[in-house]
């Protein structure tokens, strides 16, 4: 079966500039990434700051282009072609992802009108997203940041699409409403044949809503598989440090926590820990 | 600084209603406006607004019959004031009408396609602003004739450009935002991103600017028509009217201080207005 | 002893002619040493009751319209203004939640350091020479597990990474060496790797120091990796507080069992 979407050994780099604006380097933000997504997965990919996740979610959307590699949906390339009937996307912050000027109503309106679906379907949106119709007359400010993201996932859905990308589309949110929008997003799913992309940087989340996940640090997967499996056994030491590192809430998730032994009194960073695993090897 | 969303009307207008330069501005100016539309009924001699002379009563001074007193043909100066208010208001409408609209657009292109786009846009707008409109002026008025119409279109021509740098900063700012990268992947087109996305995040501080701009090109009409550049006699105006009347200080002042304090009056509302409106339109997140 | 006491505090706020109560009767109690927490969603109203601890509340357009806030027995509220600073930053210091909008980016750290010492000791009728100031500094850096004290002190915090930013912000919270600290969502804004690191350090600093901690959090981990008592909040009251362990066994409220039952597990069980 053709994946939904196949990421083929994606590469960017960006230039690193001083403060003063010369270059001094480049980074490799995406360092060979290669993975694949079955039709209707949750396919996590999770990772700190630097970790390359919010810069394959942008070229997957095409906001940016690679520099190497191949993005495709449905094994059909769309580079340089972004498929935006096909691939929307869901931002974290739904303060700043929604025109603050602009009524839930008009910002839904915009793919329709984009894409010549009929108006109408903005209150069958708004009702798929479990808000009551009216909503379409207010503003943003006038709505919770739960409600906020509804919208905003509304919005996403209006041209039918087959892929949703959520860059950590809960992590603005209180806990108890990311409950919610997350149980809306899985049922969403089920009913419209989803398939997501989701990227975050909470693991439990992470557990509880992907199936399969992809641990990314410095551009690279260290480690990819069924969420289960990475999380109770995990193989990578950058995966344990991630593991380590989670506040959870009851013993039975710290037990399953990976132990990871101090350095100075405390955890190391990650970049302490590849470079020892690195110097391990090289001495081995 | 954030600008509130127009949406909250009832917090932005008790916010203007608690700031008394505000709405002291606020009042003036409708007071100019309506006195400026009414005129030729609320003032008691409307025909001297006009060619008219009558020399047994130059240079009276203000009595009751005539509130601003005579000038020197006897024609009435309140009327003559309040007509002048009304060339004042014409002169800054027809050029803000041209300069706004041309301004914002300009702005807008430069500021969201950046490129060349931004590079021809913004480099002429930085000539046109080396030039002191005064200077503008005298010399289209040294080309065609003077007159009220090549005074706004000299100011005009030059006015839009404080707009384009105004919202060409404001479109550079709102264009990395995450809403509008939104609209782009959702589909919309140019057209749509630059005047229903960008363009009403913009109106608060266009409103701001074009209120106090409005007291600056009522200052330079005046001054244009002071230097005789302007519009010309009969025809009642404020500038010329201190211009003739300065001959008389300090013995009939009111010829020409009456004129000046009119202008000083409209002015200074508009300036009200504009500081009241930016401080309605500043927002501090309260959280 | 109990170090710090709010006594059925209660604060409005009066926007646009209206005015909203936030905070309803606000009781808790610190005793010396202790690690305890605040923890609350969005508009419980735990960022109120800090600002309200620490002196920072904007008075107009809040009020305090009861209660009493007790730091070893005196009234914050009906102290002399010059009292209050001088617990400020001082017996009681706060470690600020986000690195970037806390440090002065034009200043170095140790310039930044210093000059908050300068004051505090003004407060406080210390004289200080400048070198035992920068002495000070460095011994504070040093404590906050900085490697290079010296290298960090003459850096700009842009030179920084986050982490060691909020290492900064803890060592301005130290140098003066208070006896309660209170900790507003610290590394929030960090990566789970770096906020981890932070926590320990935090928890390792108020152990060895026998420093109180109040830690002000939305993030239940973080309450029960940190505290061993817990207050929970809710629309401005305390609906529910207990040692953290029993607490979140078996809590007795609805609205603490919703919000426990909420937070994803990294097992994967249902809730």
């Amino acid at each position: 079966m053709t994946a939904a979407l196949e990421i083929v050994s994606l590469i960017k780099t960006f230039a690193v500039k001083s403060a003063f604006g010369r270059q001094t380097g480049t980074v490799r933000a995406v360092d060979d990434v290669s993975f694949k997504v079955a039709p209707g997965e949750v396919y996590g990919l999770a990772g700190e700051s630097g970790s390359g996740k919010s810069t394959i979610a942008r070229m997957v959307m095409g906001l940016t282009a690679p520099d190497a590699g191949d993005i495709r949906i449905d094994g059909r390339s769309i580079l340089g072609q972004a498929d935006r009937a096909q691939v929307q996307m869901v931002w974290q912050n739904p303060g700043a992802s929604l025109n603050p000027r602009r009524t839930v109503g008009q910002s839904i309106r915009v793919p329709l009108v984009a894409h010549g679906k009929p108006l109408g379907r903005v209150a069958e949106l708004l009702d798929m997203v479990q808000l009551p119709r009216g909503f379409a007359d207010r503003y943003p400010h006038e709505l919770s940041g739960g409600q906020k993201q509804r919208v905003a996932i509304a919005r996403a859905l209006a041209v039918e699409p087959r892929l949703l990308v959520l860059d950590e589309p809960t992590s603005a949110l209180d806990v108890s409403v990311q409950a919610k929008v997350i149980a809306l997003l899985e049922e969403l799913g089920a009913t419209l044949g989803l398939t997501y992309l989701f990227i975050s940087h909470d693991l439990s989340l992470m557990r509880n809503f992907a199936q399969r996940v992809g641990i990314l640090y410095r551009g690279r997967v260290v480690e990819t598989g069924p969420t289960a499996q990475v999380f109770e056994t995990p193989q990578h030491d950058y995966t344990r440090l991630l593991l380590a590192s989670v506040p959870v809430i009851s013993a039975e998730e710290e037990a399953m926590r990976p132990k990871i032994p101090l350095i100075n009194g405390e955890l190391p960073t990650a970049e302490d820990l590849m470079a020892l695993r690195d110097k391990e090897r090289n001495q081995a | 600084m954030t600008t509130a969303p127009l949406s909250t009307s009832w917090q932005s207008w008790y916010r203007f209603s608690r700031n008394p330069a505000a709405v002291i501005g606020a009042a003036i100016v409708i007071l100019c406006v309506l006195a400026a539309i009414f005129a030729p009924l609320i003032t008691p001699f409307p025909e001297h607004a006009g060619s008219f002379v009558d020399f047994r009563n130059r240079h009276q001074p203000p009595s009751l019959t005539h509130l601003f007193g005579t000038d020197n043909v006897g024609r009435d100066n309140f009327t003559r004031v309040i007509f002048g208010l009304r060339v004042s208001l014409a002169l800054a409408f027809v050029v803000l009408i041209i300069a706004v609209p041309l301004g914002t657009i300009m702005g807008l292109l430069a500021g969201y396609f950046g490129g060349w786009t931004e590079i021809v846009i913004m480099r002429l707008t930085d000539i046109a602003l080396a030039i002191p409109p005064l200077v503008m002026a005298l010399a289209v008025a040294s080309v065609a004739e003077p007159s009220l119409f090549n005074a706004m279109i000299a100011i005009a021509a030059l006015w839009w450009t404080w707009h384009t740098r105004l919202i060409f900063s404001i479109t550079r700012q709102i264009r990395s935002q995450e809403y509008i990268e939104a609209a782009e992947t959702l589909g919309a087109s140019k057209a749509h991103i630059l005047f229903r996305e960008i363009l009403p995040n913009c109106v608060s501080a266009i409103a701001v600017k074009t209120s106090l701009d409005a007291g600056f090109v009522i200052l330079i009409g005046a001054s244009l028509s002071f230097l005789g550049l302007g519009i010309q006699p009969p025809t009642a105006d404020l500038g010329t009217m201190v211009a003739d009347g300065a001959e008389y200080l300090p013995d009939f002042w009111w010829e020409s201080m009456l004129p000046a304090a009119a202008i000083l009056f409209v002015a200074l509302g508009f300036n009200l207005l504009g500081d009241g409106l930016r401080d309605m339109f500043d927002v501090e997140d309260v959280k | 002893m109990t170090l710090l006491s709010v006594e059925d505090l209660s604060v409005s706020f009066s926007t646009y002619g209206r005015t909203t109560e936030v905070l309803h009767g606000v009781s808790l109690s610190i005793p010396e040493g202790a690690q305890m927490a605040l923890v609350g969603e969005s508009g419980s109203g735990k960022s109120v009751t800090m600002k309200a601890i620490m002196g920072l509340l904007p008075i107009p357009p809040a009020r305090i319209t009861g209660g009493r806030i007790l730091f070893e027995g005196r009234d914050l509220l009906t102290m002399p203004e010059r009292d209050r600073l001088a617990l400020r930053g001082t017996a009681m210091s706060m470690v600020f939640q986000d690195p970037m909008s806390s440090l002065n980016p034009v200043w170095t750290v140790g310039d930044q350091l210093r000059t908050i010492l300068k004051y505090a000791d003004r407060r406080l009728g210390r004289a200080r020479d400048r070198r035992a100031r920068q002495a000070r500094v460095l011994e504070v850096l040093a404590q906050v597990r900085m490697r290079e004290p010296e290298r960090v002190a003459a850096s700009f915090p842009i030179m920084l990474s986050g982490g060691m930013r909020q290492r900064v912000l803890i060592a301005m919270a130290l140098l003066s060496e208070p006896r309660l600290l209170i900790a507003d969502e610290p590394g929030t804004a960090l990566d789970v790797t770096t906020q981890a690191q932070i926590l320990k350090l935090l928890k390792d600093l108020v152990t060895d120091r026998k420093l109180a901690l109040l830690m002000i959090t939305h993030n239940l981990g973080v309450v029960r990796e940190t505290s061993a008592y817990t207050y929970v909040m809710h629309h401005g009251r305390i609906v529910e507080q207990g040692e953290t362990a029993a607490l979140f066994a078996r809590p007795q409220q609805q609205y603490t069992r919703d919000l426990i039952a909420a937070v994803p597990r990294l097992t994967g069980a249902p809730r």
